[in-house]
């Protein structure tokens, strides 16, 4: 059997400081940040009172009055972000075989928002116990079970291959890029509609947050709250977003004479089994991850020009993950830009993991590389490069990014030029 | 019911409920200085105690309380430090 | 290409829990399907479910697990203990590396998400679980069962709806393919508590009739829709040369899958089940004859169960394979439906018996040959399983005796 290489062609995001690809790496290589004070509600009795919120009114992106009342937000930001991909790739997709042609979108919490706000309505603001079905909307059932999310793009694009939602928490955004790439990758299909998105911004994820004080609570400075890999750093920031990819067959894009931004080289999944919301300080299973995803891409740990960290902003997370890029790349860890974007766009849940693969792909194409914003103080335990407050001019041609989640999960993508991963 | 004291009888109630019981551990038997760790309760179980104990006493108890009182008898006293407070205060 | 194959089975059905009591009930046609108990249903138009009984998670769990996780994890949890059981498997004994995790889900720990929002909606946020940020979520079972058992091989969680039983079960398939020893698969759906009711009720398809052995009638003239279940199965799959190695009892192969998604409503386009069947059988490298029974998905609404019937007739010609659905004795269990198929199949692999579609009396419309009110003897070689997800979720597997 032919091995079947697997590149991006097409990019669309949707993150918070701004629609759009172009918005999106313009934030990035500008260092700015993107979180503030939440109004998508009164946040006064929560402990975390900030958040990335995205300014996204679905009207005026032509989404008719019966779409956005059947789809909870993060499926109209899933299905903005692959109308952006799928216009960027190029691809004719009229002229593909819709059964060759599939889905992935993961996804964290799904609908979380839409479920939180219907169970007020059918409880009548949490007082009735035996909920009231004469209250609940038709669509209802989509938020019930989120496979919708798939669902939905899979209408946009056409596709009637396979479809799914991939949700693994944190790494879901990397893990159904993964998905699609074994999807097409043995034969299955060839061109895969892919990405993530969530939009948890509502009181019950606050509150489950607050609860294991996991979000920060530096609620007077919204702006700069999100400080990954910094001293001072006290917790995430809950983001929401979607990016989404077409991917396809490496020869038939380049029969087409596609732009392909990147290959995905290598992907790898782990769990720590150790602990539902706590990791280990030695990061031992997310450096196998990272060590298998480089052994698939064929390509030795010196060859990483970037790392795009997790990078939550907790501090269990930044030891874990410097202690996994020490372990699975030797010296070369300390030579490596790390860096977070986080910092800048928040913690999307299972969306960030894609957004974070956006904007590694968007990396080596300008061969810069999006700086940690905030990172003012060092933590004396997290000592590599990571790109302090602004970005970076540096050859990039092969990316790691990883991410980290609740239920242990670790995930590791390889990101490289075509031409210099060896088959 | 929230009385003036905090005592071992009221977390050990609160633990079992929240984060139920360690086999092999036995709550009953003379646990106020050993580790939570060793009673089977790590980070998660204790937020979750931090949280029933802050809404049935009405109080906040600092972020590091958990985390520093490694022992019943150093959360026992962390907790009445609150209840000591005048609630005028 | 690597042959997978079941080792061990884990099954918790509303007819029984345990291979065994599951089999004995599903052979001789019993219900597990009757009015809800869980909460008092007077109020709503759907009342009967096919409920678990009996199951005491203390009985089978560690006290400090019970107050973090939902039902369907505590169920989750004591049939992969049962499954690894099954499989002759001890975890400590072999690498961690070796062993991953790949379940599907529906809705989550719907339940316990339910009670959080309760909480936070009557009382406020500071009631809320330090549990809630993953109790519910879709990935905990996979969680749960990776931290229990010292899993840390690659692990993932599908949702698509109730095809996402077989798509996990394929996505086990794939990461053994790719390397792994031993994938814990399958899944268990629970969400019969009134906030996942109202929402099942809202998706319009639950039966309103109030009689068990009148309310869930696939192919029937008077299907009107499912009744809802609890429950499914897990399964443990392993390499086939790696199960051979360890001297495992095998109960089949997971020889083929195919899955399709329909075309958008309204785009004239054919629906997609029937091109999932034919991927499944052309991956499996079966023609339509080596098959020799389909468990359909089964769906008791008027015209899906008419896309199902014309999808199986158009693949094997009228009446040109027995065809069963014996979740009419379980009711509908979402993404842990198909594991539990997949398990009954083996089952019926091993006793050559195909079990019956319970109540139900073909409708004249369909041209099945739908094995109804009792069990049919046959050699059982190859088995072909259908399930069907809201919104156009079509999957299809072929399952096989281990030659």
């Amino acid at each position: 059997m032919t091995h079947r290489r697997v590149v991006i062609t097409g990019i669309g995001v949707t993150a918070p400081g701004g629609i759009g690809r172009k918005n999106f790496w313009s934030l990035l290589s500008e260092g700015r940040t993107a979180t503030r004070g939440i109004t998508f509600f009164d946040p006064s009795q929560f402990r975390s009172q900030v958040a990335a919120e995205i300014d996204f009114d679905p009207e005026a992106h032509g989404f008719s009055p019966h779409e956005i009342r059947r789809m909870d937000r993060a499926a109209l930001l899933a299905v903005l972000s692959a109308r952006e991909a799928v216009a960027d790739s190029g691809l004719d997709f009229a002229g593909v075989d819709p059964h060759r042609m599939g889905v992935t979108i993961g996804s964290a919490v799904g609908a979380t928002m839409g479920l939180d706000q219907e169970y007020r309505v059918v409880s009548d603001g949490g007082r009735l116990d035996l909920v009231d079905h004469h209250y609940a909307v038709p669509h209802l059932y989509n938020h019930f079970v989120p496979s919708s999310f798939a669902a939905e793009v899979a209408w946009e694009v056409g596709a009637e291959g396979p479809a799914t939602v991939v949700s693994t928490g944190c790494t879901s955004g990397i893990d159904s890029v993964g998905h699609a790439v074994d999807v097409i990758r043995e034969g299955t299909a060839d061109v895969m509609v892919t990405g993530a998105s969530d939009a948890p911004i509502s009181p019950i994820t606050m509150a489950c947050f607050d609860a294991i004080k996991a979000t920060t609570a530096r609620n007077d400075d919204a702006e700069h709250a999100s400080r990954p890999f910094d001293g001072t750093r006290n917790g995430f920031v809950l983001g929401e977003g979607s990016a989404v990819f077409v991917l396809e067959e490496l020869e038939s894009a380049r029969r087409r004479g596609a732009h392909i931004y990147a290959e995905i080289a290598g992907y790898a999944s782990r769990c720590n089994a150790f602990h539902m919301t706590g990791l280990r300080p030695d990061g031992n299973e997310m450096a196998e991850a990272i060590r298998v995803a480089l052994g698939e891409a064929r390509l030795p740990a010196d060859s990483v020009d970037y790392i795009n960290a997790h990078g939550s902003g907790t501090k269990q997370n930044d030891r874990h993950e410097t202690a996994a890029f020490k372990k699975s790349l030797g010296d070369h860890a300390y030579r490596t830009p790390v860096s977070s974007i986080k910092s800048m766009v928040g913690h999307s849940l299972g969306a960030i993991g894609s957004i974070e693969i956006a904007a590694s792909a968007l990396a080596m194409e300008h061969h810069v590389v999006p700086p940690t914003a905030n990172l003012h103080t060092p933590d004396p335990e997290c000592d590599l490069d990571y790109v302090p407050l602004t970005a970076r001019e540096h050859r990039t041609d092969t990316v790691l990014s990883v991410g980290s989640g609740f239920g242990g999960f670790q995930s590791a993508m390889v990101l490289a030029r075509p031409d210099r991963s060896v088959a | 019911m929230a009385t003036n004291t905090f005592t071992i009888e009221d977390l050990k109630r609160i633990l079992l409920e929240g984060a139920g019981e360690e086999e092999g551990v036995d709550l009953n038997g003379d646990i106020l200085d050993t580790d939570f760790e060793e009673l089977g309760y790590e980070s998660l179980a204790l937020l979750e105690t931090g949280g029933r104990i802050e809404r049935e006493y009405g109080i906040t108890l600092d972020d590091e309380a958990l985390t520093e009182n490694r022992t019943p008898r150093a959360l026992i006293a962390a907790v009445n430090t609150h209840l000591e407070v005048p609630a005028a205060a | 290409m690597t042959k997978v194959v079941v080792t061990g089975l884990g099954i918790a059905a509303p007819n029984g829990t345990g291979a065994e009591e599951y089999w004995a009930a599903t052979r001789g046609g019993k219900t597990g399907i009757g009015r809800i108990t869980r909460f008092d249903p007077a109020r709503y138009p759907s009342q009967l479910a096919g409920e678990i009984k009996g199951f005491d998670a203390e009985r089978h769990l560690p006290g400090r697990l019970l107050p973090q996780t939902d039902r369907m994890t505590q169920i989750a949890l004591a049939a992969t203990d049962w499954a690894l059981a099954d499989a002759g498997v001890r975890p400590g004994d072999m690498s961690d590396y070796d062993m991953g995790v790949v379940t599907a889900s529906s809705s989550g720990g719907f339940e316990f998400g339910q009670n959080e929002l309760r909480k936070l909606w009557s009382l406020g946020s500071k009631h809320v679980s330090a549990y809630q940020s993953f109790a519910w979520f879709y990935a905990v079972n996979s969680g749960q069962i990776s931290i229990r058992n010292g899993m840390k091989g690659p692990s993932g969680v599908v949702v698509s709806d109730q095809a996402g039983g077989l798509d996990a079960l394929a996505h086990a398939r794939r990461q053994i393919r790719k390397g792994t020893r031993l994938i814990v698969t399958g899944s268990i759906d629970a969400s019969i508590c009134p906030w996942g009711w109202v929402a099942q009720i809202a998706g319009g398809r639950l039966s309103t009739n109030d009689h068990p052995d009148r309310a869930y009638l696939p192919f029937d003239a008077e299907a009107g829709g499912h009744v809802p279940g609890e429950g499914g199965a897990i399964l443990i799959m392993e390499n086939a040369d790696g199960a051979r190695d360890r001297g495992a009892r095998v109960y089949g192969e997971f020889a083929g899958y195919g899955t399709t998604f329909d075309p958008k409503p309204g785009s004239g386009r054919p629906p997609g089940l029937r091109k999932a069947i034919e991927l499944a059988l052309a991956d499996a490298e079966a023609e339509p004859g080596d098959i020799d029974v389909v468990f359909a998905d089964a769906a008791a609404v008027p015209e899906q169960d008419r896309t199902e019937a014309e999808a199986i007739t158009a693949v094997f010609g009228p009446s040109g394979v027995p065809v069963t659905a014996p979740k009419t004795m379980t009711g509908r269990l979402y993404s842990g439906a198909a594991p539990l198929d997949v398990a009954t199949a083996l089952l019926a692999i091993e006793e050559g018996l195909i079990p019956p579609t319970t109540n139900v009396e073909q409708s004249a419309e369909y041209d099945l040959d739908l094995v109804t009110g009792r069990p049919r003897t046959a050699a059982v070689r190859a088995v072909l399983v259908l399930a069907r997800g809201e919104g156009g979720f079509n999957s299809a597997a072929v399952i096989r005796d281990a030659r």
